[in-house]
Parts: structure tokens; sequence; C-alpha cells
């Protein structure tokens, strides 16, 4: 065996390992409380989490207020607007046309979020 | 409130500038600041800072002291509907606030609610509110909080509390020689921004206060601070100080507002600015701790920083007293 071959089974060994760990993890993050799901946008503590969410076209994204406090999900340009969302509600809005979309909590502006449609 | 421990507090160091100009002692404001959320009295008399001990300054001197002059009660952030660490009975802290200001010596004229009446703009939640405030048989004028204007931009909150305002509810009135104004900076709110008064009603404003007389004493209320509280959390209005300029004539100028539920207050030039404890839950103090979310506390502890606003007029004095009392 050459030392490069080596070195490629010793990466192959690596990656399955790494793939198998994750196979065998997801599960139980998926179940974990403050594991986001990847359409979904956490908002807690005045904040939204992830601050910019990337997603394909046509997809359906969700937030959820986290807070003691109500929340409202606008977007920058009216595209999009929740109705006041107390703790655990939830708002979805799925995006047919790429871009770019900036949002806000339009009673705590300064709360910002993006979500980027590809 | 306890009046031993505030006699306690007091005799470790009252508080009183003798100068009546309208210097301030930084160190005895901070001091009196630190105090605030403990159920001390600040009391802004001509620009200057007092600290009294609620037994003396509520006692049998207030009400010859007030001849002809006017007294009127702020209360703020209600927050009907909420139900979580550290309040799960808002009505109940509403009802003691109602209490507290049956029982003040000098019996107010009217009362002014400086936002956040209801948590999520709910009818039945205004209702509780309207029924609970009824006891007082006082007049009582509101603006708007962001949480009575949630879903339909205001227009409930100005079919109850605004026939007979202007735009989205600002409007002005005079009592007894003082001038008052109630804005509202919680709507049309912009991603990134602040409170926002609006080119509209800061027309209004300017044509508004043309015709009065510089000696007028101005109170102006709003929910939102009116002056840059702590700007990172929200706690400021975008164009408040085009709304100021409007009001530079006048000698005397009181801005009461809310919003950040706890009391603070702040000199500027002939301005004093105040803010009010709410009667429902807490907040942190300015960027202390993660975010401007209901602070939690004991529940023995609650009703020491929870409370009123008793505001006086003296006619011929330069500006109005405001003091603050805690619901404990």
């Amino acid at each position: 065996m050459t030392k490069t071959n080596l070195f490629l089974s010793a990466v192959a060994l690596v990656l399955a390992v790494g793939l198998a760990s994750v196979l065998v993890l997801h599960p139980t993050m998926a179940k974990g409380e403050t594991a986001a799901s990847p359409l979904e946008v956490r908002v807690d503590n005045f904040t939204f989490g992830p601050a910019t969410l990337t997603v394909p076209v046509n997809s359906m994204v969700t937030w959820v207020n986290k807070d003691d406090l109500p929340h409202v999900i606008a977007s920058n340009d009216g595209v999009f607007k929740s109705k006041a969302l107390d703790t655990d509600d939830k708002f979805s809005y799925t995006f047919s046309k790429a871009g770019t979309y900036g949002y806000f909590c339009s009673i705590h502006p300064k709360m910002v979020g993006t979500i980027v449609v590809k | 409130m306890a009046k031993t421990n505030l006699l306690e507090r007091n005799a470790g160091g009252l508080i009183e500038h003798d100068h009546n100009n309208d210097g301030i002692n930084r160190r005895g404001f901070l001091k009196c600041m630190a105090w605030a959320g403990t159920g001390a009295l600040c009391v802004i008399e001509g620009g200057v800072l007092k600290s009294h001990a609620l037994a003396s300054h509520m006692g049998s001197g207030m009400k010859s002291h007030n001849a002809g002059g006017l007294s009127f009660v702020q209360i703020s952030d209600s927050h009907m509907g909420f139900n979580k660490p550290a309040n799960p009975d808002v009505i109940a802290t509403l009802k003691a606030a109602v209490d507290k200001i049956n029982a003040l010596p000098e019996a107010p004229e009217f009362i002014l609610h400086t936002g956040d009446i209801s948590h999520l703009s709910k009818p039945s939640e205004f209702d509780n509110v309207d029924q609970i405030l009824k006891s007082t048989n006082k007049e009582i004028f509101f603006v708007p909080g962001e949480h009575d204007v949630l879903n339909d931009d205001g227009a409930m909150f100005r079919e109850r509390y605004g026939k007979n305002s202007k735009g989205q509810g600002w409007y002005s009135f005079e009592k007894n020689g003082v001038y008052f104004i109630g804005l509202v900076n919680v709507m049309n709110l912009k991603a990134g921004g602040l409170g926002t008064l609006g080119g509209e009603q800061l027309e209004w404003l300017e044509d508004d206060v043309k015709h009065l007389k510089h000696s007028t004493p101005i109170v102006v209320f709003a929910h939102i601070p009116l002056w840059s509280v702590y700007p990172q959390w929200g706690w400021g209005t975008d164009d408040s100080a085009q709304a100021l300029s409007y009001l530079k004539k006048f000698g005397s100028v009181t801005v009461l507002n809310g919003h950040i539920h706890q009391t603070m207050q702040k000199v500027e030039g002939n301005v004093t600015f105040h803010t009010a404890f709410s009667t429902a839950f807490p907040q942190p103090a300015p960027g202390q701790g993660e975010g401007p979310g209901p602070m939690k506390v004991p529940a023995e502890k609650l009703r020491s920083i929870l409370g009123i606003t008793d505001v006086n007029f003296v006619q011929g004095r330069h500006g109005l007293a405001v003091v603050d009392s805690s619901l404990a």
C-alpha cells in the first residue's frame, strides 16, 4: 500500500465514522428542545436565531416565540406579517420566490433578521 | 410602604440640595436613583432633585402646600393578561395600585395611564383594566403602548380611549394652567429603529404649542421614553429631539414615560424626564442581564418594585414635584 493509498484509507475511515456518528446522533438531536429544525427561527431573548437563514425556493419557514413577551414578525417591505405571537405561538410563511427578505419585530424594531431564498 | 425601612434608609443620608438654580448634584442624583427601586422618593422641584421620606412628604403639610395647584397620578404598564413569573396576578397588583391612589392624602384630580394597558390587545384585557380603574372615580387619560395596538394599528385602542384624539391617538388639554400633551410613539416602527412619533404628529405638535405662553408649565406623556435611556434595548424614541425642540421656549417641561418598568429621572435644561414603575412586572436596569424581558424576583420583593407616580404642581413654583411610591 502506497503512502497515498494509506492516507486515503485513513480519510475514508474518518469520514465513515463521522457519517455514522451523525446518523446515530441526529435522531436524538432532533428530539432535543434547543435544536431548531433547519427551517425554524427561534425568537428568544429579543433575538432571532439564526439571524440569517438560507433556504431553497418554496420553503416554509416557521418562527416560534420562546420569550415571555409577545412579538410580531414583519417583513421590512410588507411581504409578510404575523399576528401577535404570545409565548410558544408560531408563524409560518412559504417563500416562493428567490431573494433576500429582511424582517423585524414590529413592536421591538431593534430585533432584525434575514431570510435568504435561493 | 414600610415606613420604618424608609426612615432607616434616610437616616443613612437624606439627599436634599439647597441650591435653587438648575444645578444637580451628580452624586446625590445617582444615590437617589439607587433608592428608587427600593421605595425611596425622588422629588424634582425647580430642577432641583430632593429625596424625602414618605412619612414627611405625605404629611399634613402637603394639602395646604398645594393650594391652588394641581395634583395628578401617573400609572403605567398594567399588562393585563400577563400571567408569568414574577407576577401571575396582575389584577391584584393593579388593584393595589388603585388602593394606593385612593389613599393619597391629596386626592388627585385625574390619572394618566402611559400605555401597555393590556398585554395582548384583547378586549377582555381592556375590560378588566377599565373595571378596576373605575373605583378611583377619576377621569383617566391614556396613550397607547405597543401591547395595546398589536393587531389592528390601534383601531380598538382609539375606539375605547381616543375618541377625541388626532391622527393615531395624540391630543392635548389644559388643567389648572398646566398644558398636557399625550403623544403616540409605538406605531409605524421601522426595522432597526426605536420609538417613532412621525412627521404628521410632529407637525401637529409644533402647531399645537405655538399659541401658548412661555410661562405655561408643560407636561408631555408618552409610552416609550422620549430620551435615550438605552437604545440597545429600544429604550428611546428616534425623533424625540425634534419634538423637544418645539418645547424649548417653555420654562418648565415635564416628560412622563413608561415602557421600561422602573423609575428613572433626568434633568436636561428646562426639561425633566421621568419614567414610572409598572403595576405588573419589573424589568432589569439598562444593560443589566441578557435582555429587556420581565425580571424574575422573589414574590416577597415584587410589590417593592411596582408602583405609582404622584405629580404635584404648585402655583408660582417653577417645576412639578414627581414622587414615586411602591406598592409594598
